[in-house]
């Protein structure tokens, strides 16, 4: 049996008449890839916004290493070693892919008020950030402005910035979105290599993808998880079935 | 990333002998208001320089920043009324008092953004502007004649112009390098995340609150010495250092000069209180032949023209000044 990394209990919240998590339980194990699916307005993003504490939770318990973390904020959340990416790219844009990088090794290199020598030429910072570029094939785009980049080096650099933090859980929440078939294999192609090593919560619409890496898949509809599992054993459900995988395949074929 | 010979850095240079050399030629031309309106265009620089700090790197826009210039003027004027001239004292007492002020200040205002930001910080300058008009034994709202400059050690002697006017340039020029070393330090990077995307910032990993909080004090304290200067200069202080126009103008410099740049607030103040100067006389000598008397009435009206001159800068140059000489600006 391995450790718990990720245990939420009975996670709820509510917007107006909306019920965005209805009684979330879920563990996730150190070192699985777990993946969240569901149809629009599941309240997936949501659920992400939690577990990262940008959204307080009305009521329920997270715990993350053994800690309760339920009302700590985002950035003790991220020195804790829990890192997000964004589903709409959330980076910089008048920093370079660098500058990006560099901020979030910056983050936990100590505290910040250091007020008087050049953070750019700080080798410290620069390289573990040249390295997090390197890893997803970046590299070359090291100085270039984010906003110059395409949106597929702006994914890739949204997961580096992630990386870059040392993290021991990743919450990707839609990492392929908008991407075109062969940056969405690059990025399968990372996220295999990066399972053995970390942690990871996955949101991801890409069916092809969850199933190809997914250890486990849980299914949530209108904030509730119908079905939770193996891969092969939610593929054969007939609840997720009815409510979201033949709609899909309807809407594929 | 250092173009050296961009035409900004031509005019930075042209601009710095300039302000050098300016007491030595305003003496042969026998214009001494030369030196008194060019001390001022210094100190206001300074002025925007820290405000610069927060509004153009740290994305805070303080529609209350004159209030330093207030308090820190009055911390000088009290003190010298109540008999304490030394310089050693009023000017650290006017830093300290700014800086304090400002932690309150920011302590609340930036647990708010966008205009409830704006508000609070103008709702608390315009505090601090009511109880200076209720301040009886300082003048309340006629002001406090300040009968004597700030008196240092040794030679030392800010009653001389020509040396006043230098030590502003220094301080001015210290302030610059000193915002130069902050915006690009690890500080920095944290401020400017922090404008970029703040939400990120904390994902990442950032207590971003603390971070905003000290670049917000320190700029009130920068401001706050500016506030010291510019009561010396003038020899009086009254609430209307600190009305709500006065952080106007300040921001005016700001965007005028260009956001997030070295110089930017140098170039905006220079222009700015120059054109104040130079308007009304235009528009006084163009019209006199054609209106006659009402020609001296029209030019107090010099805010017609330099209106449509900031709308056109905010529209078409976002960079201001510094934008336009430093060619495409990032973006």
């Amino acid at each position: 049996m391995t450790d718990v990394l990720l245990r939420i209990e009975a996670l709820s919240k509510r917007f107006g008449g909306v019920l965005a998590s209805d009684a979330i339980s879920l563990e996730v194990p150190a070192g699985e890839l777990h993946a969240i699916i569901g149809p629009n307005g599941a309240g997936k993003t949501t659920l992400i916004g939690q577990l990262a504490g940008e959204i307080a939770p009305d009521g329920g318990r997270i715990e993350f290493a053994k800690a309760d973390i339920t009302r700590l904020p985002a950035w003790r959340r991220s020195r804790l070693g829990l890192a997000r990416s964004f589903q709409i790219t959330s980076l910089f844009p008048d920093f370079s892919a660098l500058d990006n990088v560099a901020l979030a090794v910056q983050a936990h290199a100590g505290h910040s008020f250091r007020f008087w020598r050049d953070a750019r030429s700080e080798p410290g910072l620069r390289e573990p950030a040249r390295a997090a570029l390197a890893r997803l094939a970046i590299a070359e785009r090291a100085d270039m402005l984010v906003s110059r980049l395409s949106h597929g080096e702006q994914r890739q650099l949204e997961l580096a910035v992630a990386l870059a933090t040392r993290p021991r859980m990743l919450l990707l929440d839609e990492p392929m979105a908008g991407m075109g078939p062969d940056e969405s294999a690059r990025m399968v192609a990372t996220l295999r290599e990066l399972k053995g090593e970390l942690t990871i919560l996955l949101i991801e619409h890409d069916m092809e993808a969850v199933f190809a890496l997914a250890d486990r898949i849980t299914v949530l509809v209108y904030g509730r998880i119908i079905a939770s599992g193996a891969p092969e054993a939610i593929r054969a459900d007939e609840k997720v079935r009815e409510a979201y995988l033949g709609e899909q395949e309807a809407g594929n074929a | 990333m250092n173009h050296l010979f961009m035409p900004r850095n031509a005019v930075v240079v042209v601009l710095l002998l300039l302000l050098a050399a300016l007491p030595l030629y305003a003496s042969l031309a026998g214009n001494p208001f030369l030196v008194t309106l060019f001390t001022r265009i210094l100190i206001l620089a300074m002025a925007a320089t820290s405000l610069n700090f927060i509004l153009g790197y740290g994305g805070m826009v303080s529609f209350g920043h004159a209030v330093y210039l207030g308090i820190g003027g009055y911390a000088v004027g009290i003190l010298a009324f109540e008999g304490v001239a030394s310089g050693f004292v009023q000017w650290p007492l006017a830093i300290i008092a700014c800086a304090l002020f400002a932690l309150v200040v920011g302590a609340l205002s930036l647990r708010t953004r966008g205009v409830y930001f704006i508000m609070i910080t103008l709702a608390f300058a315009q505090l601090i502007y009511y109880f200076g008009v209720g301040l009886d034994r300082y003048g309340a709202d006629d002001g406090l004649s300040i009968r004597q400059r700030s008196a240092f050690a040794g030679p030392i002697d800010l009653s001389n112009r020509t040396q006043f006017y230098y030590l502003c340039l220094l301080l001015l020029i210290a302030t610059i390098y000193v915002t130069w070393h902050l915006v690009n330090s690890r500080f920095g990077m944290v401020l400017q995340g922090s404008r970029s995307n703040d939400r990120r910032m904390r994902a990442i990993g950032f207590p971003t609150f603390r971070y905003r909080l000290t670049g917000f004090v320190i700029a009130g304290a920068i401001c706050g010495l500016a506030g010291a200067l510019l009561a010396n200069h003038t020899g009086f202080i009254s609430p209307a250092t600190m009305h709500w126009t006065r952080s106007g103008d300040l921001i005016v410099m700001v965007v005028l000069g260009g956001m997030a740049s070295s110089f930017g607030p140098l170039f905006g103040a220079v222009v700015l209180l120059t054109l104040e100067e130079a308007l009304p006389l235009a528009i006084r000598t163009l019209a006199t032949p054609l209106f006659g008397d009402v020609a001296v009435r029209m030019g107090e009206y010099w805010q017609i023209l330099l209106g449509p001159l900031f709308l056109l800068v905010v529209l078409f140059a976002r960079g201001g000044i510094d934008g336009l000489l430093a060619g495409s600006r990032r973006d």
